[in-house]
């Protein structure tokens, strides 16, 4: 029986706490007394019989025919999937969306369905290479469809591949892939592993372009969102539930398909990074060690191979078929059964370490930007109710934060640290003098379309993602991090969690309380 | 000179002496081939000098190991029986050196005792090198099926010919039902697999191996429904590998669209005479019918 989450009040004989730093860790001693650390409720038992559950899923779905009814020959048949942004870690192989895929096929082939289309629901992200898309889909979906060009990522920036399908009555656009749009049956085939993830979103961002994620990708929507993860005070699902309605009054018949996973997040040897500390057997001792001397003398290029090279052994916990919105509430629940933990009053420092992975670094480099997302968009916004941190506290993130850039996959990227955040870190100015430029800048367009880089707007939707954290925090600092990036940021930097903690007592006081977020593995804080 | 008992006793002229059991065939013993000493003399030889010769001769590519995951995260335990088509003596190297763990290392073969097992060094060498044990193919006897259902209760897994024999033309024989009534007797999944390639390389009748490229292709595991009759599951694995064939000649989807229409090609060739069906074998081959072709790099259409 897996534990559920646990608050631990820390006193003089709690043992160090993991802190991540990037492809690193170190250990830290918060201060006894007044710190707490906050630790995710163990994996749920996945699912035994995985791929019989798949079928009964696509035979029993709700508030739908089942899926063979649905089926007939000389349809257009699209299925859409969720890019290498899901799941984090990449699952050991077989992936879910492997497994769901081959028995939606296995249907359509029954059915006698030809025309079939395999789209990788990416919206602004990069292109997924062929390794990538071999990992999502397996390698017998690859070699059958991918050849004939029927297995493809999505083009935002294509001109004759967008369809605008309506405007909500708030003035939002809602655009679609063209083939999706024209399908007689667009499936959509997903990952949840946040709160935020699935139901209108993957179809409507999935599978849309720059007109129409303006609209909800902006720092009103953003800091409106309180939290993103919370679907009844996120105004960016609202705003992606309207462009929903849209798409169900005037788009292809959709069947969703969400499958939630466990947070069995690190495989042998490294599970003790998601053990408590006080529980680490002597070889965990001797691992952690081997493991962090290691990559303090190991290449940060080499170290991020090593980590990205990591398969998460996440199992499915549940899967949901049918009629998007009545899925996503059954898939939101899910994922509030294996995250959701209750956590009594704010604080007023808190702590995270930075992995060395969020949604858009998957084989890259965390560069600065996306460390402000991820302890700014993602861990601040792991909350229901209240933020952790009281508004005006601080946040101090553990992270060696290198003035580093993947070219590649981040070209503009190093534009916007460059030209914009010289000029100003406020969202709504930067969304006001830059972002246009950006977003339909041809050279970012022409990287977009033909080689594996973000979209020229995507630095702005991170930059946005952290708007409401920036808000409501006093300061935030980074520990470890290179100086000049962190101050370009406009954080201040740390050597060492006491030199923070000191900086920090300016803007709390001397006795503040602290909470440290022991992630990954995912939580969601119901702060009350 | 000594004379009895330090010599062997002469037999009276009037006495028909008891004759003594056989020692081959399918009475070659093999139990100490599944010894500590004997295993890791085998792990040696496999993960050494047969691998390198697979590589060499076979080129090995290996699909579908995958569906495997999920038999191998219930347990570590668990034995399979691992049913494939013959083609070539190549095939239980390729495969012993292609079956992952944790089975690799605690597999049996079953082997034709009439061949492997005819005398003391064959035998030894067969049972030493492949973990082999002899199966009867002249004579209809429950010992073979019973040593077999016996080391799968053990937890050894079999690698098992549900044809009986190599090919002798290139396309596949019936399946007998040994397989099927194993894996009810033993209650173990059966993975179906199917390979290409090997009969190319070191076919029947063929004195020396000629080099070439295999393919291995796994299938998801098939169990015995508790009300399926044998002959069924039979029919089932044998359905299962000719879809592995026919994915491993064309790809997935169209294997599978063949197989829910019916039309999947069989392994048995065409019902014709003799030089027919040879003709068509060498047609697929001459057409390069082989998903082996790395696919055409997909740039987007600007």
């Amino acid at each position: 029986m897996p534990r559920p989450g646990f608050v631990l009040d820390v006193d003089r004989s709690t043992p160090p706490t993991l802190f991540w730093r990037g492809e690193g860790f170190s250990m830290e001693k918060l201060p006894a007394g007044r710190s707490r650390i906050i630790y995710p409720p163990e994996p749920l038992a996945p699912i035994a019989d995985i791929d019989g559950t798949i079928r009964r899923a696509l035979l029993n779905p709700i508030d739908s025919d089942p899926l063979p009814a649905l089926l007939f020959p000389g349809m257009k048949l699209t299925i859409a999937f969720d890019d290498i942004s899901l799941p984090l870690p990449k699952m050991r192989r077989p992936d879910l969306r492997q497994r769901v895929i081959e028995a939606v096929l296995d249907l359509a082939a029954a059915a006698g369905v030809d025309d079939v289309h395999l789209i990788a629901a990416l919206a602004l992200h990069r292109r997924m290479t062929e390794a990538e898309l071999r990992h999502a889909v397996g390698d017998r979906v690859y070699d059958a469809f991918a050849p004939d060009g029927l297995l493809y990522n999505h083009d935002a920036e294509d001109p004759n591949g967008m369809v605008l399908l309506g405007i909500t009555p708030q003035g939002e656009e809602v655009t679609m892939n063209k083939r999706a749009a024209e399908s007689d049956l667009l499936i959509y085939v997903n990952i949840n592993l946040v709160a935020m993830d699935g139901g209108w979103k993957s179809t409507a961002t999935g599978l849309s372009d720059y007109r129409a994620l303006r609209h909800h990708h902006n720092p009103a929507t953003l800091r409106a969102s309180r939290s993103m993860m919370d679907q009844h005070r996120s105004e960016l699902h609202k705003s992606n539930w309207r462009q929903g309605k849209v798409i169900r009054d005037g788009g292809p018949k959709i069947c969703q398909i969400e499958t939630t996973l466990n947070t069995d997040t690190f495989p042998k040897p490294f599970e003790f990074l998601a053990k408590r500390e006080w529980e680490w057997s002597a070889r965990d001792r001797a691992l952690y060690i081997g493991t962090a001397k290691s990559l303090d003398h190991t290449p940060a290029s080499v170290g991020r191979k090593i980590f990205h090279s990591i398969e998460a052994p996440h199992q499915m916990t549940s899967i949901q078929c049918g009629e998007v919105e009545a899925v996503h509430k059954l898939t939101t629940e899910n994922v509030y059964r294996q995250q959701m933990m209750e956590v009594s009053g704010q604080t007023d420092i808190l702590t995270m370490g930075i992995p060395y992975i969020c949604p858009y670094n998957v084989h890259s480099i965390m560069n600065p930007i996306l460390v402000m997302c991820t302890g700014l968009g993602y861990f601040f916004n792991l909350y229901r109710n209240k933020p952790l941190v009281r508004e005006g506290g601080v946040v101090i993130m553990t992270h060696p934060t290198p003035w580093e850039f993947n070219p590649v996959h981040h070209p503009s990227y190093i534009d916007f640290f460059e030209q914009c955040l010289t000029e100003s870190t406020d969202p709504v100015v930067l969304a006001e003098r830059f972002e246009k430029q950006f977003a339909e800048d041809e050279w970012y367009r022409h990287l977009y379309r033909t080689g594996y880089a973000y979209h020229g707007v995507h630095p702005f939707y991170m930059w946005y993602w952290g708007s409401h954290g920036m808000q409501h925090c006093g300061k935030v600092i980074i520990v470890g991090g290179e100086p000049r990036s962190v101050r370009r940021l406009g954080f201040t930097p740390a050597s060492t969690l006491n030199d923070a903690l000191e900086i920090a007592s300016d803007v709390v006081g001397n006795n503040a309380t602290i909470t440290h977020l022991h992630t990954p593995p995912l939580l969601m804080a119901d702060v009350h | 000179m000594l004379s009895f008992p330090y010599r062997a006793p002469t037999v009276p002229d009037s006495v028909d002496p008891p004759r003594r059991p056989s020692k081959i065939g399918s009475n070659f013993e093999t139990e100490w081939a599944r010894s500590p000493a004997a295993r890791w003399a085998r792990a040696l030889v496999v993960e050494g000098p047969m691998r390198l010769m697979v590589r060499v001769a076979a080129s090995p590519e290996r699909n579908g190991l995958d569906r495997l995951e999920d038999l191998r995260s219930s347990g570590a335990s668990t034995p399979v029986i691992f049913a494939a088509n013959h083609h070539s003596h190549l095939d239980t190297p390729l495969l012993i050196t292609s079956i992952p763990e944790p089975w690799r290392h605690r597999l049996v073969v079953g082997a034709a005792a009439d061949y492997f097992f005819t005398s003391r060094i064959t035998g030894t060498l067969s049972a030493l090198t492949l973990n082999a044990f002899p199966v009867d193919r002249t004579v209809v006897s429950r010992k073979s099926t019973d040593l077999a259902g016996g080391l799968l209760t053990d937890g050894w897994s079999l690698l098992i010919y549900p044809e009986g024999g190599r090919s002798p033309d290139g396309w596949s024989q019936p399946f007998h039902r040994g397989t099927a009534y194993l894996a009810r007797k033993a209650d173990v999944p059966v993975v179906p697999i199917h390979l290409e390639g090997t009969g190319q390389i070191f076919g029947k009748g063929m004195t020396k191996p000629r080099p070439g490229r295999t393919l291995v292709t796994f299938g998801a595991p098939l169990w015995i429904g508790a009300e399926e009759s044998t002959g069924r599951f039979n029919d089932r694995i044998e359905a299962a590998v000719q879809e592995l064939a026919d994915e491993a000649s064309s790809d997935w989807w169209t294997a599978r669209r063949n197989a829910a229409r019916g039309q999947t090609p069989s392994l048995s060739g065409p019902q014709a005479g003799g030089w027919r069906r040879a003709w068509r074998l060498t047609e697929d081959r001459r057409r390069g019918k082989t998903s082996r072709v790395a696919p055409t790099r997909q740039w987007p259409k600007l």
